[in-house]
Parts: C-alpha cells; structure tokens; sequence
C-alpha cells in the first residue's frame, strides 16, 4: 500500500512537473507578436506604436484623418483623436478632447478651465485610434457580417451591407465607432487601407511630425514595431477585456482612460 | 453635421468624442414589446400545458395579442435601424455570435409557431364563417368570406375527429413555444447582457432578469387588455363588438365571471413578480457588493442620477404598489385595473433604465450622457426615435387587436369555443 | 398526409424555400467565412477592394518635390524637415488638375497648434536626425498677440523672414 502510494506520488510528481514546464513555457511564448503569428493565415499583421510621451498635441493627425477619410470636418466625431490629460497638485483630473483635437490644443484650458501652471503636477496627450484588437468584439456582435478582419489583422466595416444596429458602438470598450454622417454606416479606423495597401503610411503616420504614431508587421521580427514592442515596456489600453488590442502604447498613465 | 445620437444626448464631462446615445427610446421599446410577446403567450398557454383550466376563457384571447405584438415587436429595431431597407441581411447572412442575428431566426420560428397555433385554436370559427359568408352579398362581405375562405387554407374539415386533432396540436405548439418564447426574450436579454464593454450591462443574469420582467408585463398587459374590453362592455350596456355574434343576446355582459378569472391572473403576476424582483435585486446586490472598477460611476448612476427613476418608478411605483394592491384581500376589478398599468409601467422603466441608464456613463468612467428624448420631430430622425415613432409603435399592436378582433373572435362563447370549449 | 394538420408546415416550407431562393440571388458570391473564421471572418472579399479603391488624398510631400523642389529643399535643410506639405497646404489629391490651387493656412491657430507654451508639452523635440533640440515655444497671449506669425517668420525655413 505505501509502496504504491509512493510509485503514485512520485508518477504524479513527475506528471506535475512537466505539466508545469509546459505552461511556464507558454507563458513565455504568449507574447503579442508570437500570438499574432499564431493567426491562421499568412503575410503582415499591422499593429500600431504610439509614443504618447512625444505627443504635443498639435492634432494635425486629427485633421489628416478626417481629410483624407472624407469624415465631414464640422462632425464632432473621429476615427482618430487626441486626449488631453492634466492632474493639479490638489489631485483633480481634467480630461477633454474638443472636437477630437482636430484644431489641435492651442490654449492651456483643460475642460474650459484655466489652470495656472504652478497647479499642475502632470499633463499628457494621448492620441487614440482603433486599435485592430485580435478578438474584436465589434465583429463578434456584428449581426450580418458587415464588420470583419482582413487576413492583416485589420478591422473593416462594409459600407455596402451594414444595417446600422449600432451593435458594434456598444461592443467597442474603446469609444472608436461611430455611424458615418453621410453614409449612415459604422465608421472606424481602417488603418487607412488604401494607403498601406499601395505600401504608403496612413495618412495620420505621416502628418506627425514628432514621430508618436508608428506602424508595422508585428509578425516581422526585424520591423520596428515589433523591436519596440520586445525590448521596450510597453502597454495597451484596457487589457481586462480581453480584446487584445494591437496598439501598443509608450508612456501611459494609469490615469488614462 | 452631427453624427447619429448626438442630437439627444448631452454630455457631461469627459467623454469620448465618438461615443453618442445610439441606442435610444426604440430600443427600450423594443425588449418591452418583446417581452410583452412572450408574457402574453405564456399566459396564453398556462391552461394548454399546464393544464390551468380556469385560464381557460382567457387562452384565445392572450394568444391573439401575443400574435399582435409578435408582428409590431420588430418594428422599433426597424426604426432605429440606420440602414432598415437592409433588415433582411440578417436573415441573408446571419452571424451567430451575435445575439441580433440569433434573434432573426428565434423569432421567425416563433411566429411561425404562434401564427400556426392561432390558426388550429380558430380553425372552426374561420371554416364555419367562410361556409356561412359564402353566399354574401355585398362586397364587404365578401371580402370577407374571400379572407375566410384563404384561411382555412383549403381544409373544410370539421370533424369531430379533426376538431380532437386541432386541440391536441394546439397543445404541442403551447407547449414547444414556451421555451422558444424565453428563448426568444433570453436572446433580447442576451444582446444586452453580453456586451462586456458596459458595465450596467454585462451580467450572465441578464436574460433570466427579462425573461421575468417579459412574462410580468406580458401578463400585465392581458390583464389591463381584457379589464378593457369587458368593462366597455358593461359600461355602454350593449352586446360584444368582438365577435360575429353582435346583437344576440347571450353575448349580454356578464361581470361575475370577470373578477374570478382576474384572481387567478392577478395569483400567477405576483409570483412572477417575486421572482423578477428577486432577480433584479440580486442583479444589483452583486453589482454593489464586488464593486469592480467600474463600481464607482455605477453607483452615481444607480443611486444618484436614475435613483428616483430606478427606486421611486420602476420599484416603487412599479412593483411595490401593484404589489400590494394585487394582495390585500378582496380584490377589485378597478383595483386590478390599476395595478396591471402600474406594472406595466414599472417593467417600461425598468427597460429603461436597463437602456438609457446603460448608456448614461461613458465608456471612460469619467463622464455622463444625458438623454433628451426629441418631442416635436422635425426629421426623420428625430420622427423615428422620437416621442412619435414611440408612440406609433406602442399603439400599433392595441390596433392590430382590434384588427384581429373583427375576424377571430376574442372570448368566443362557450359552445362556440374551438377546440377549446 | 392529406390531413389538414399540416398545411401550415407546408406554408412554412414554401416560405423557407422562396427565401432562400432570394438568399442566394441577392447575396454576392464572395460573401463567406473566410480563414476559417466565422467569428471574425465571415464577410464579402469584395469590401476589401472596396476600401482599397477609396482615393488617396494626401499624396506625401515627395509628391510635392516632383514640381516644387526648391521649396521641398528648403524645408527638408530646415527644423521643419518633418512637417508634410499638405499639413498646412491641405490634401493634394490630384493637383496640379484638380484641384489647380492649393490654399496655404497662414492662421496664427496653425503654428500654435505646435508652438504654443502650454506647461504640459514636452520641452524637447526628438525629431530631427541631429539630436534632440528645445521645442520653441511662446504665450500666444503675450507674443505679439493679433499679428500672424508669418508676418516675422519663415514657415519653410523655421526661420525668419
Ligand atoms: S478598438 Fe474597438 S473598433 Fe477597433 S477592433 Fe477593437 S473593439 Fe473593434
Ligand atoms: S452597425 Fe453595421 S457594422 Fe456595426 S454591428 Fe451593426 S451591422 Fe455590423
């Protein structure tokens, strides 16, 4: 009886250990660029890095976006945007994003109130745009197939078949869709498709002058994305929803939103 | 040039700049018809399956309005739609994981299932009036008998053995729709409950939560209905207008049945009201009690800003009057007739609530919308999810019953009862 | 069966039957689960193209060096270097033909955007190949308040006039 409940425990100790190498393994592999190679299908998977500390808030991406996305420019809605962020020495947040910083931030006037520059402890911008979550729930609730993922990971909406539920407006945890003034549709990022697919950077890449936005291969171990994305601390938005975005975020505050 | 919702909502400190009121006043109104639906039915069915036989002068009439509510119910999620001339592509090309597509197909089936039922619980009726009106004159009348005679679908048997039939099948088909009647509403509840990214939403009881709430207004609403009609009768003292059998005398009012069939109604609503509220205070205990991150801006909503909408309409004025008014002893017709509004009401806010209250904070837990419902339309939109559209559709299902009324006779007689009687 | 029983399944079926028929008229071939994916792959192929053929508007400032190489010149030896033409000439789209002229923003709200002292904007600028250099930075509400900026200064140069 010992003799056996020894052999057992010792069978079992064994199966324990390699069971708990295989996971400690994983653990290690479960990186986002590993996962996203994992994705059936081959060629790129685009993701972004934003380097919020760089980010002045000029909002000329802002404008680019809506210029060359033909999203009408007296619409307060965006695919893109800019946060402003500023905390007082007495602990008060301020946060706003006037017309999604399309004229970007000229005033020191967060929420329209003039804080003296001795009060502020800290203050950032943060752009936002969609971030092309590898489980995008906007697509799981989409009714009729009109949202989806290409095979580079980017999320689209099909003009042509959206019913307009609004579904996917909900669905986002990150506040990016909305319907299209003129064309009644859900509207969000595209990554600007036809620009990365003519091998050009979206349009809002190219208006920053300072660098923040970056984009690239996430699959392509040489890419500059994916170099950041290994060897830098970075961090995406709203983890606990399990969307897995795939922007990935230089100098958060976890007072982001 | 605004973006959709952004007409009604207000914004309260930080929000998204994207983020709108998008689902408004149509898609309260939409899990409350739906909910209404599948109440009626299963009030409906109590006396087939369960055998209920004292709900058995009720049965025909809460199956034809579950069939009129049935038909209006996905009317408010056309409204709201920003593209409805493509409604049908969730029927074309429907995505499972999603609860909307889902309720494509739960509902055809249902109404298959509650059109066919209609048609086996009247069949007698309609093949006796077609034979009848088949020598009409007029064109009314014809009309009318043409109508009949499409109805029975080209059977004119009525034979004692087809009559058993007819019962026997009515009876499976109570019987499969009452789970697809909370499937049906579980799927409504589901639309909401699965959305992870709002957290007044996001609860697994959330389908359980409406199927009661359903099966209470649903209830409510028979009995408000048919409080109605028998009291028109009695009041104006003159003979049914609901059946082809106007002006004969046996269709003189006869208000002692009413209070007894009442009672039993009244019985079964406050059962499932305890378990609604049960469900619904659990919902909220759990909320409070593990208080997630979210927890903080929730509570605002809960017990500031929609606290007199939550616990003053929706619990008190909803639920805890009626409560009481349904259980003191003696119960009168008028004491029914104003709790069943009562509760009515209260399952409308809680819609509401569930809806609006969901959509009250922002995704960025740093900011409010404020909901102005638009009163005057001034363009589609605003006609659409506005007070006019609501109103249209609130009202359309009372209309399709009168419609109904004038073919299929809502409390047929005793020995004209069919299959039922 | 000739029992009226089931007359209404075959109203049913009949039902079922013509809608597929539409079903499969109305909806393109193209439309399908795609990777093997239905939860995030089951759509029309041809929305793909269609966002690939949505027009490119901001043609990128080499376009722009194609005609205009002395200004192009200038800015790329200046701070500016990193600054896109049509940021503040607008999209290009297909100018020379159309549009035949780019308007310029000269608004003072245009170089604030950057150069406006606010205490949260990062101090230095990390954009240029030569290493990071001071942001220059001004209180609107004190430096010359009115005038446009242009008036002194050189947008192309990021210098003076
Ligand atoms: S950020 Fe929002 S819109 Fe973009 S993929 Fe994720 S859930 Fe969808
Ligand atoms: S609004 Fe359009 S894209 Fe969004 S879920 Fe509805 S049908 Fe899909």
């Amino acid at each position: 009886m010992m003799n056996w409940s020894r052999r057992h425990f010792l069978k079992n100790s064994a199966k324990a250990l390699a069971a708990a190498a295989v996971p400690a393994a994983a653990y290690e592999l479960l990186t986002p660029e590993i996962l996203a190679a994992v994705r059936k299908g081959k060629g790129p998977r685009w993701a972004w890095v934003i380097d919020a500390t760089k980010c002045v808030g000029c909002g000329m991406c802002v404008q680019a976006c809506k210029r060359e996305n033909e999203i009408p420019w007296e619409t307060t809605a965006s695919r893109t945007w800019v946060e402003r962020y500023v905390v007082t020495t007495d602990g008060r947040v301020l946060i706003d994003s006037p017309n999604a910083a399309r004229d970007g931030y000229t005033k020191n006037n967060p929420m329209g109130e003039q804080v003296p520059a001795e009060q502020i402890a800290k203050g950032f911008f943060v752009p936002k745009v969609c971030n092309h979550c590898e489980n995008p729930p906007c697509v799981q609730v989409c009714p009729v197939g009109a949202s989806h993922v290409t095979d580079e990971g980017v999320v689209l909406v099909d003009r042509s078949w959206c019913i307009g539920c609004g579904y996917c407006l909900q669905a986002c945890p990150f506040g990016t869709r909305f319907f299209h003034p003129v064309h009644k549709t859900a509207e969000k990022c595209t990554f600007c498709y036809h620009r990365i697919t003519k091998g050009m950077n979206p349009a809002c890449v190219d208006a920053c002058a300072f660098g923040v936005r970056k984009w690239g291969d996430i699959r392509d171990p040489n890419s500059e994305v994916s170099r950041i994305v290994r060897t830098e601390r970075v961090t995406v938005l709203k983890e606990e929803y399990g969307t897995k975005p795939h922007a990935f975020y230089i100098g958060l505050d976890r007072i982001v939103r | 040039m605004p973006v959709h919702g952004e007409i009604w909502t207000i914004k309260e400190l930080f929000v998204y700049p994207n983020e709108n009121i998008v689902w408004s006043i149509q898609i309260v109104l939409y899990p409350y018809l739906t909910g209404l639906v599948a109440g009626a039915f299963v009030l409906s069915s109590l006396s087939h399956v369960f055998g209920k036989e004292e709900l058995k002068p009720v049965t025909p009439f809460a199956l034809v309005f579950s069939l009129a509510l049935l038909l209006a119910a996905p009317l408010p999620l056309l409204f709201h739609l920003q593209q409805p001339q493509r409604n049908i592509h969730v029927l074309f090309t429907p995505h499972f994981t999603s609860a909307i597509a889902a309720f494509g197909v739960v509902f055809s089936v249902y109404a298959a299932i509650v059109a066919s039922e209609v048609w086996f619980t009247y069949r007698q009726h309609i093949v006796e009036s077609a034979l009848s009106l088949r020598k009409a004159e007029g064109l009314p009348a014809r009309l009318k008998g043409l109508l009949y005679r499409v109805l029975t679908l080209g059977s004119y048997d009525v034979s004692e053995k087809a009559l058993k039939l007819d019962e026997r099948v009515a009876t499976v088909l109570a019987g499969v729709g009452i789970p697809v009647a909370c499937f049906l509403h579980g799927y409504v509840g589901f639309i909401f409950g699965s959305v992870k990214a709002n957290a007044l939403w996001m609860t697994p009881l959330m389908p359980v939560i409406f199927i009661m709430s359903a099966v209470v207004s649903g209830i409510a609403l028979c009995l408000f209905t048919y409080i109605v009609i028998m009291e028109i009768r009695v009041i104006f003292k003159r003979p049914s207008p609901w059946g082809p059998e106007r002006g004969h005398p046996s269709a003189m009012p006869q208000r002692e049945t009413d209070i007894q069939i009442i009672r039993i109604i009244a019985k079964y609503l406050v059962f499932f009201m305890i378990l609604a509220l049960s469900l619904e205070l659990l919902d909220l205990v759990f909320h409070s009690y593990t208080a997630k991150k979210p927890y903080e801006i929730l509570q605002t909503i809960i017990f500031d800003r929609f606290a007199f909408n939550i616990f003053g309409l929706q619990y008190g004025l909803g639920m805890a009057l009626p409560f009481l008014l349904l259980l003191l002893p003696s119960l009168s017709i008028r004491r029914a007739f104003v709790a069943s509004i009562l509760i009515l009401f209260g399952v409308f806010m809680m819609r509401w609530n569930v809806v609006i209250g969901g959509q009250a904070f922002s995704l960025t837990f740093s900011g409010y919308m404020n909901y102005q419902l638009p009163i005057i339309p001034h363009d589609l939109d605003t006609f659409k999810e506005g007070l006019a559209g609501f109103l249209l559709l609130l009202l359309l299902p009372f209309g399709l019953l009168w419609l109904f009324s004038r073919f299929l006779p809502l409390f047929p007689k005793k020995e004209k009862l069919s299959p039922l009687g | 069966m000739r029992s009226h029983v089931f007359r209404p399944l075959w109203i049913a079926l009949g039902l079922l039957a013509l809608f597929l028929t539409a079903r499969a008229l109305y909806v393109p071939g193209d439309f399908g689960v795609h990777r093997g994916d239905y939860t995030y792959g089951w759509y029309r192929t041809g929305n793909e193209d269609d966002w690939k053929a949505v027009q490119v508007k901001h043609k990128g400032k080499d376009y722009c060096a194609g005609c205009h190489h002395e200004n192009y010149a200038k800015i790329a030896a200046s701070k500016h270097s990193r600054i896109q033409c049509e940021n503040c000439h607008g999209p290009a789209r297909d100018h020379p033909m159309d549009p035949p002229k780019l308007a310029v923003d000269r608004e003072r709200d245009l170089c604030l955007r950057c150069h406006a002292d606010l205490p949260y904007r990062p101090k230095v600028y990390t954009g240029l190949p030569g290493g990071p250099i001071p942001m220059k930075m001004q209180n609107p509400e004190v430096h010359n308040p009115g005038l446009p900026c242009v008036t002194c200064h050189s947008v192309h140069t990021a210098g003076w006039k």
